[in-house]
C-alpha cells in the first residue's frame, strides 16, 4: 500500500513537487508573520487576489501548449475593465435610466452588469479572434502580434480613459468581485461539490468496469475522493470563520467563477479533441498536420478562448476595483505566464496542465500576499519572484534529466 | 589472449522503472573484429550501447565494462568521455542539427578553433577530405536538414569515424540506406577494420552480418543466448536464436485477390516547396486496385517518398495532373483531404514525422482517429483505450501499459506504435512509406500478415520500400522510381532484383 502511494507520488512527481513548494511557501509565511499568514481573513484575500491571474494563467496553458505564446493578456485584460466602467458609467446608466425611468435603481444596475458583461465578452472573442487569426491564418510570429498587441491595447486603456479613473461602476459589478456566499450557502456548495467527486470516481469505475478494464483497487480511488474532499471541506471551513463587521462570510464569488471556469477548461483541455490537438499541434506540428489536425483553425480557437478569458479577467478587475483605471491589468501577461511555468507548462509546448497553471498561480499570488503582509519593499518583492521563477524552472529541468 | 579482448562487458544489469531491459549480460569483442549483434525489438541492444557510449551513467546500471583490461567507469561529462576513451557511437536515432551544414555537424562540439575563433576554412576542408577519403557524396557546406534521410545518416557515420576511435559502434546504421549505400558503408568498415578499429554493428537485415562481421551476438530479452563465430551461423540458426522458435518462411503466402480500380494517377507532377521550380514529381502515372500490393522501389532520392507525400497532400506544391478516386476526381490538397478519401499516409521519418514524442502510447495511436469514438464534447476514454490497446496486441508492442510514453519504447516499437496509428484509421487506401524500418524479423512477418489480411479485406496498400527482397516477395506490382519519374511498372512474376535495379539506376528504360 504504502509503496504504491510512493509509485503515484512518483508518476506525478511534478504536481508534488508543487503542491510541496506552495505548502513550504505558506509555512515559511505562517511563521514568519506569527501565523498572521494563515487568519482566515488573509487567506480569503489570498484566494480572492489569485482570481484574475488565474483566469489568465489557465487560457495561457492553453497557448503556450500550442507553442505559442500570448504577451498582450495584461493590455487585453485592462482595455477590456476600463471598456466595462465605461459602458457602466457613461452608457448604460444614462440610456437604461432614459428607458426605465421608474425602475428600481438595483434593477437598473443589474441590467446594467449583465449588458456590459455581454458587450466585454463580445469583445474579448473579437480581440482573441483577430489576433488569433494573424497567428494562424497569417503566420505572423505570436510573440510579435501580441507584443504588438500588447502595446495597441495599453494604447486603447490611454484612449478610452483619456489618463483618468472611470466609475464608480454598479454594485452588482462590484459584487462579482467582492461580495460572499453566505456561510450555509458553503456549506451546501461544499455539500455538493464533495458528493460530486465521489460521484464521479464511482461512475468512472463502473465505466471501467463496464469495458472490462482491470481496476485500480478500490482504496485507491477513495483515498484520491477523500483527498479532494478534505481540501474542498477545509477550505469552506476556514472561508466560514472569516467575519466582517460581525457577519460570518464564506466562499467569494469570485473564486467561485475561478472554480468554475478551471474545472471547464480541465475538461476541455483533457477530454476533448479540441485539447487533445492543441497538446499534439504542441508536441510535434509536422506529426499533427499528419495525422490531419487542422492546425490553424485550433490555434484560432486556442487564442479566442483566451480572449475569453482576458475578458472575465477584466470584469473581475473592474468590480474589484469599482473603476476603470489606466493602471489596471499592468504586467499580468508576465505574472500568468510565470504561473504557467512554474505549474509545469514547458515553454516548447505541448505540455502543461490547468490544475499546475492554479497551483503556480496561487504560489505567485502567495508571494505577493505574504510579502506585503510582511511590509518587504517591493524591491525586494520582485527580486524574491524573480528567483522563485528561475529556481521553479530549474528545479523541473533536474527533475527532467533524472528521468 | 586476454589482451585480444578490447572491450569486456561484465554481468550487466539494466532496470527501467517496471522493466529490465538487460539481465547479467557478459560480453567479449575482440580487438579488430566486426561484432555483430542481433535480437528482436526491445531486446536491449540499444541499452546495451547506451551503457558503452555513456549515455547512461556508471551507477545507474549494476555490472562492469573493461576497455583494454581497465574498468570504464563514464560519470558526469559521460558522452565525452566515452569519446575520449575512444568509443564512438551512431545512434538509431538521428542526432543531427537540421539547420547545420554538413561540416557543423560532423565537428559539433571540436571545431577547430584559434583562441576560440572558428577555423571555418579547416573545418570545411577538413569535412571535405574526409568525404572524399570515404567517397561519400555528400556537399559539405549543405544544410543536413534538407537531405535525405539517407544522407544523414552517412553524414552521421562520417562524424563517428572522425572522432577516430578505437571502438565504433553502429546502431542499426543501414536502416535508411539504400543497397548502393550500404555498399559505401561496407567499404568503409573494412577499411576500418585493416586499421585496427573494432566494430560493433547491430542491424535488423541479417544477410548484413554475412557480408560484413566475424562474429555474431545474439540477444533475447535482455540475456545473451549466444556468440558464434559468423562462419558457423545461418541466417535461421540466427533468426531461431533470437525469437525461441523456427520460424519457416520470411514473408508470409497471401491469398490476394486484386480487384476494381480504386485509384488513378494521371500525369503528376510536383514542385518542392522550398525550391520553386524544382520537380519532385515528374509525370507519374498509375492505377491502383483495391486489394494489391503496388511496391516502389528505387533508389534513395527518386522520389518515391515525395510521389506518396504528395499524393497524401503534404508533399510537393503547384500540383499537376490528376488524382481520382472511386472514378471521381479528388483535389487533395492537406493531409485532412487525404484522410476524407480514405487515404492513410505511414510515413517515413518516424521522429519527426509519425510521433508526439513526448505523449504516451495511447495518445499517438488515437490522434487522428479521435473522431471514431468522440462526441463534439467528449472523447470516449474507456473506448479510446479499448481500441489502442487491441491494435497494439495486435502488432505485439513491447510495453507495460500502453499509457507509457513512446520514449520508453525500443526504435522497432517505436514503429509499431507508427503503424497501429494509421492502421487504426480503417482506410481504403493505405501508403507504408519504409513500413518495415528497423523492425525484427518476427514483427515483420507480423506485419507482413497484417498487410495481407487487409488486402484480401480489400484494402489497396502502396508500400515504399528499399528492402528489394520485402519489395519483390509482398507486392502484386512493381512500380520503379528513376529520377522523380516512374521507370517502369512490373507484375511480380517478371520482376526480379536485377530487372528492378537496372530500371531504378536507369540503364534499362
Ligand atoms: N528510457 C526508457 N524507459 C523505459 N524503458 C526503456 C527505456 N529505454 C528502453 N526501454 C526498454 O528497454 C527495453 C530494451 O530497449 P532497447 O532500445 O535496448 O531495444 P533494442 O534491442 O534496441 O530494440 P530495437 O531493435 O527495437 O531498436 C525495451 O523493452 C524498452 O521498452
Ligand atoms: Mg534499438
Amino acid at each position: 500500500m504504502l509503496r504504491s502511494i510512493w509509485n503515484i507520488i512518483l508518476r506525478n512527481i511534478k504536481t508534488f513537487t508543487m503542491i510541496f513548494a506552495l505548502g513550504f511557501i505558506w509555512l515559511l509565511f505562517s511563521i514568519l508573520t506569527q501565523f498572521g499568514f494563515v487568519q482566515p481573513e488573509n487567506l480569503s484575500n489570498l484566494f480572492r487576489q489569485m482570481t484574475i491571474i488565474s483566469f489568465l494563467s489557465i487560457g495561457m496553458v492553453l497557448v503556450i501548449v500550442t507553442g505559442n505564446i500570448d504577451l498582450s493578456v495584461g493590455s487585453v485584460t485592462g482595455f477590456l475593465s476600463v471598456i466595462a466602467a465605461f459602458l457602466q458609467y457613461y452608457v448604460f446608466s444614462s440610456l437604461l435610466s432614459g428607458m426605465l425611468p421608474t425602475a428600481d435603481p438595483l434593477l437598473v444596475g443589474a441590467i446594467s452588469t449583465v449588458l456590459t458583461i455581454i458587450v466585454v465578452v463580445a469583445t474579448g472573442v473579437g480581440i482573441g479572434a483577430l489576433q488569433g487569426t494573424m497567428v494562424s491564418y497569417l503566420g505572423i510570429p505570436a510573440f510579435i502580434v501580441t507584443l504588438g498587441g500588447m502595446f495597441i491595447f495599453r494604447g486603447g486603456v490611454l484612449a478610452i480613459t483619456q489618463g483618468k479613473t472611470i466609475g464608480p461602476v454598479e454594485e452588482s459589478m462590484k459584487a462579482i468581485a467582492q461580495e460572499y456566499t453566505s456561510p450555509l450557502v458553503g456549506w451546501v456548495i461544499a455539500g455538493v461539490a464533495i458528493a460530486l467527486i465521489f460521484f464521479g470516481i464511482l461512475w468512472r469505475r463502473r465505466q471501467k468496469k463496464a469495458y472490462g478494464f482491470e481496476l485500480k483497487p478500490m482504496r485507491f480511488d477513495i483515498l484520491k475522493a477523500c483527498f479532494f474532499s478534505v481540501l474542498v471541506f477545509s477550505y469552506v471551513l476556514v472561508m466560514n470563520l472569516y467575519q466582517v463587521m460581525g457577519e460570518f462570510k464564506s466562499i467569494q464569488y469570485p473564486v467561485l467563477l475561478m472554480a468554475v471556469v478551471a474545472l471547464v477548461f480541465s475538461y476541455l483541455s483533457s477530454n476533448t479533441r479540441f485539447g487533445r490537438y492543441a497538446y499534439a499541434i504542441g508536441g510535434n506540428k509536422e506529426a499533427a498536420r499528419l495525422a490531419g489536425i487542422n492546425i490553424k483553425k485550433n490555434i484560432l480557437q486556442v487564442f479566442i478562448l483566451m480572449g475569453v478569458l482576458c475578458a472575465v479577467a477584466g470584469i473581475v478587475l473592474t468590480g474589484r476595483v469599482g473603476y476603470g483605471t489606466t493602471s489596471g491589468g499592468d504586467k499580468y501577461e508576465l505574472t500568468a505566464i510565470a504561473g504557467c511555468v512554474i505549474g509545469g507548462t514547458s515553454l516548447m509546448g505541448g505540455e502543461g496542465t490547468i490544475l499546475g497553471a492554479l497551483v503556480g498561480s496561487l504560489i505567485m499570488t502567495s508571494l505577493d500576499n505574504g510579502m506585503s503582509y510582511m511590509n518587504l519593499g517591493p524591491e525586494w518583492q520582485y527580486i524574491i519572484k524573480g528567483a522563485v521563477l528561475i529556481l521553479a524552472v530549474y528545479l523541473d529541468v533536474v527533475s527532467k534529466k533524472k528521468k | 589472449m586476454a589482451n585480444d579482448v578490447v572491450l569486456e562487458i561484465d554481468n550487466i544489469t539494466k532496470e527501467f522503472p517496471g522493466i529490465v531491459a538487460l539481465t547479467d549480460v557478459s560480453l567479449q569483442i575482440k580487438r579488430g573484429e566486426i561484432h555483430g549483434l542481433c535480437g528482436e525489438n526491445g531486446a536491449g541492444k540499444s541499452t546495451l550501447m547506451k551503457i558503452l557510449s555513456g549515455v547512461y551513467e556508471y551507477g545507474s546500471y549494476r555490472g562492469n565494462v573493461y576497455m583494454e583490461g581497465e574498468e570504464i567507469k563514464f560519470t558526469g561529462e559521460s558522452i565525452k568521455q566515452a569519446i575520449a576513451k575512444g568509443i564512438a557511437i551512431v545512434y538509431q536515432e538521428l542526432s543531427l542539427v537540421p539547420k547545420l551544414t554538413v561540416g557543423e555537424n560532423i565537428f559539433l562540439g571540436r571545431e577547430p578553433h584559434n583562441r576560440g575563433i572558428i577555423n571555418w576554412d579547416k573545418l570545411y576542408a577538413e569535412t571535405d577530405s574526409l568525404l572524399k577519403k570515404y567517397k561519400l557524396e555528400i556537399p559539405f557546406g549543405a544544410q543536413v536538414g534538407n537531405l535525405g534521410i539517407g544522407q544523414q545518416q552517412l553524414v552521421e557515420i562520417a562524424r563517428a569515424i572522425s572522432e577516430e576511435a578505437k571502438v565504433l559502434i553502429l546502431d542499426e546504421p543501414t536502416s535508411a540506406l539504400t543497397e548502393e549505400e550500404v555498399g559505401t558503408l561496407f567499404a568503409i568498415l573494412k577499411e576500418l577494420k585493416a586499421n585496427g578499429v573494432t566494430c560493433i554493428y547491430i542491424s535488423h537485415k541479417l544477410e548484413e552480418f554475412f557480408k560484413i562481421t566475424d562474429t555474431i551476438t545474439v540477444l533475447r530479452d535482455g540475456m545473451v543466448i549466444g556468440t558464434l563465430p559468423t562462419t558457423e551461423a545461418t541466417v535461421e540458426k540466427i533468426i531461431s536464436m533470437m525469437v525461441g522458435r523456427v520460424m519457416k518462411e520470411r514473408f508470409p503466402k497471401g491469398n490476394r485477390k486484386p480487384g476494381e480500380t480504386i485509384m488513378e494517377v494521371r500525369n503528376l507532377t510536383a514542385y518542392d516547396p522550398n525550391a520553386p521550380g524544382v520537380k519532385i514529381v515528374d509525370d507519374v502515372s498509375f492505377s491502383l486496385r483495391r486489394g494489391e500490393i503496388l511496391g516502389v522501389a528505387g533508389l534513395m532520392g527518386s522520389g518515391r517518398t515525395e510521389l506518396v507525400t504528395t499524393l497524401f497532400g503534404e508533399g510537393g506544391v503547384n500540383v499537376s495532373g490528376e488524382i481520382s478516386v472511386k472514378n471521381i476526381r479528388a483535389d487533395i490538397r492537406s493531409a485532412r483531404g487525404a484522410m476524407a478519401n480514405k487515404i492513410s499516409l505511414v510515413p517515413e521519418d518516424r521522429k519527426a514525422l509519425g510521433l508526439i514524442v513526448n505523449d504516451s502510447i495511447i495518445k499517438n495511436i488515437s490522434l487522428p482517429n479521435l473522431d471514431a469514438f468522440s462526441s463534439f464534447l467528449r472523447i470516449n476514454k474507456n473506448e479510446e483505450y479499448k481500441m489502442c490497446q487491441k491494435y497494439a496486441d495486435d502488432l505485439q508492442i513491447k510495453t507495460q501499459s500502453i499509457n507509457a510514453l513512446v520514449t520508453s519504447l525500443s526504435g522497432g516499437n517505436q514503429q509499431k506504435v507508427v503503424i497501429a496509428k494509421w492502421l487504426m484509421s480503417s482506410p481504403e487506401i493505405l501508403i507504408l512509406d519504409e513500413p518495415t524500418r528497423g523492425i525484427d524479423v518476427g514483427a515483420k512477418y507480423e506485419i507482413y500478415k497484417l498487410m495481407n489480411e487487409l488486402a484480401e479485406k480489400g484494402v489497396a496498400l502502396i508500400m515504399v520500400s528499399s528492402d528489394l527482397p520485402e519489395v519483390l516477395s509482398m507486392s502484386d506490382r512493381i512500380m520503379v522510381m528513376h529520377e522523380r519519374q516512374c521507370a517502369g511498372i512490373l507484375d511480380q512474376n517478371e520482376a526480379t532484383q536485377e530487372i528492378v535495379m537496372a530500371l531504378a539506376t536507369g540503364i534499362r528504360k
